[in-house]
């Protein structure tokens, strides 16, 4: 069976891996969102030069892996600013993730029928308004599954500060195993560590999907 | 309701994973490793690719090479007669020692330090390198042996080896930053994100020579016998590769390979 002493053991070192991971998902979370936000509304907004610049931003953000982003803001930037690998992971991870719910935005707001922009607007409504009152609030039901499904990734994902010295839970855990040689143990009490940031917010996800799915 | 009956059920299964885990990773040591090897017919050996004068990847020709590495095919060629019968696998210091133990490949021969602790976990053979742990800097640096590390210096370490641990003996103020591999870690110090970059004097004899710019500083403040590990269990073996060693010193192979690689 598992080995509890590592963890009792080691349990400082956990648990301040774990509140790095907290606060790299927290500040990931809300800059992400933003970003991601910012750059669906180019790709729809309607003038050219917008979705030109979201387009490229989408398309070179989310196929490039994640870890070369972390390593161009740590590496690569440092002969102008040195960032720690707590801000480069940050930063790296939040341009990453905003990709995928830029992407998952767009789709949300399109996927609402044309029928209702041109009705909402024949109504006397402008574009800004119709986008308000009848738009957004049908594409915000849309959008909090996959937009959830990031949010998610981005708590796992944020297990890339663990190659630049970035001092969370993944970091701390080659560290404890490196010193103990106990590798299987000391991963799984990782992942659970993991699972205590990520099943509520999985649970919190779908019950906003069914709450709002209720308001119609 | 029905959702955290769910939820219950996966722990369960993953719980039963884990103890099934367990079990089949220790009963897999009937054999000696010398018999394995000459029933494959070749020698697996887990050595470094990133450490420069012991183990390294020529990214443009792709050859192996290094002091290991020859300690490797000299031993391939007292088992099986032949050095070309030896296969090379890539282990950092994270991983040799999981890889070892699953029985991924028969020996470590890679850079290792023979410690108590790893004692327990893997056999070593007798000494057959003699390193001492010092300090690479940017020349030009205020930092000229270990006793400069002051409280915020940035000291850079590598994964799983045991450097961290002794420069936080040596200077217990510093902040530590540890990366996967000594490329990155090397990365690391030339992009600015530590003052010094701490490990074997060996390897950083090596990382001195790939770049003019950085120095050796300080004499070594530790000793760092290196051996080559064994898995657990199998004396013989042991034994076999002691006397290999000793055999390599008595025939003048040993002084032949280190001169080459080794030049201080």
């Amino acid at each position: 069976m598992l080995d509890f002493s590592i963890l009792t053991t080691y349990y400082d070192l956990f648990f301040k891996g774990f509140l790095t991971t907290i606060e790299v998902s927290i500040i990931g979370l809300i800059c992400s969102f933003i970003l991601g936000v910012i750059v669906a509304v180019m790709r729809i907004a309607p003038l050219r030069i917008l979705n030109y610049f979201g387009t490229c931003f989408v398309e070179f953000i989310r196929n490039i892996p994640l870890i070369i982003i972390v390593f161009f803001f740590y590496h690569g930037l440092s002969v102008y600013i040195n960032l720690s690998g707590f801000a480069a992971g940050t930063i790296g991870l939040s341009i990453y993730t905003a990709a995928f719910i830029a992407e998952a935005v767009r789709a949300g707001i399109q996927s609402v029928d044309k029928g209702q922009m041109e009705a909402a607007r024949s109504s006397g409504l402008k574009y800004i308004q119709a986008m308000r009152y009848v738009i957004l609030p049908q594409a915000v039901k849309i959008v909090i599954p996959p937009i959830g499904n990031q949010f998610i990734n981005l708590v796992k994902n944020s297990s890339i500060l663990g190659v630049v010295a970035g001092m969370e839970l993944m970091y701390f855990a080659d560290y404890i195993h490196e010193k103990t040689y106990v590798t299987f143990d000391t991963y799984i009490f990782a992942a659970m560590f993991y699972l205590v940031l990520t099943i509520p917010l999985s649970l919190f996800v779908n019950y906003l999907e069914r709450r709002l799915a209720r308001s119609y | 309701m029905k959702k955290w009956l769910f939820i219950g059920v996966i722990f369960t299964l993953i719980a039963a994973l884990m103890v099934g885990c367990g079990k089949s990773s220790s009963g897999s040591k009937s054999d000696g490793t010398l018999a394995k090897i000459k029933e494959r017919g070749k020698f697996v050996v887990g050595v470094k690719y990133d450490t420069y004068l012991f183990g390294y990847k020529d990214p443009k020709s792709g050859d192996v090479t290094g002091f290991d590495i020859d300690i490797a095919k000299a031993l391939a060629k007292k088992i099986l007669g032949d050095e070309k019968k030896v296969e090379l696998v890539e282990i950092t210091s994270k991983t040799r020692i999981p890889k070892l133990k699953n029985g991924d490949i028969d020996a470590i021969i890679a850079t290792m330090t023979i410690t108590e602790d790893r004692k327990r976990e893997v056999n070593f053979s007798d000494v057959y390198f003699d390193a001492g742990q010092s300090l690479l800097v940017k020349k030009g640096s205020s930092i000229k042996s270990v006793d400069d590390l002051k409280k915020g210096t940035k000291v850079i370490a590598v994964k799983g080896a045991t450097s961290g641990d002794n420069v936080k003996k040596a200077a217990p103020e510093t902040e530590l930053l540890e990366f996967e591999n000594y490329a990155e870690a090397f990365t690391a110090l030339k992009s600015g994100k530590g003052d010094a970059l701490t490990t074997d004097n060996s390897i950083l004899y090596g990382m001195a020579a790939q770049d003019s710019d950085y120095e050796v500083v300080g004499s070594t403040f530790t000793e760092e016998p290196y051996g080559i590990a064994m898995v657990k269990g199998d004396q013989e073996f042991v034994d076999y590769v002691n006397k290999f060693l000793k055999d390599l010193q008595g025939s003048g192979e040993y002084a032949k390979i280190k001169a080459k690689w080794i030049k201080e």
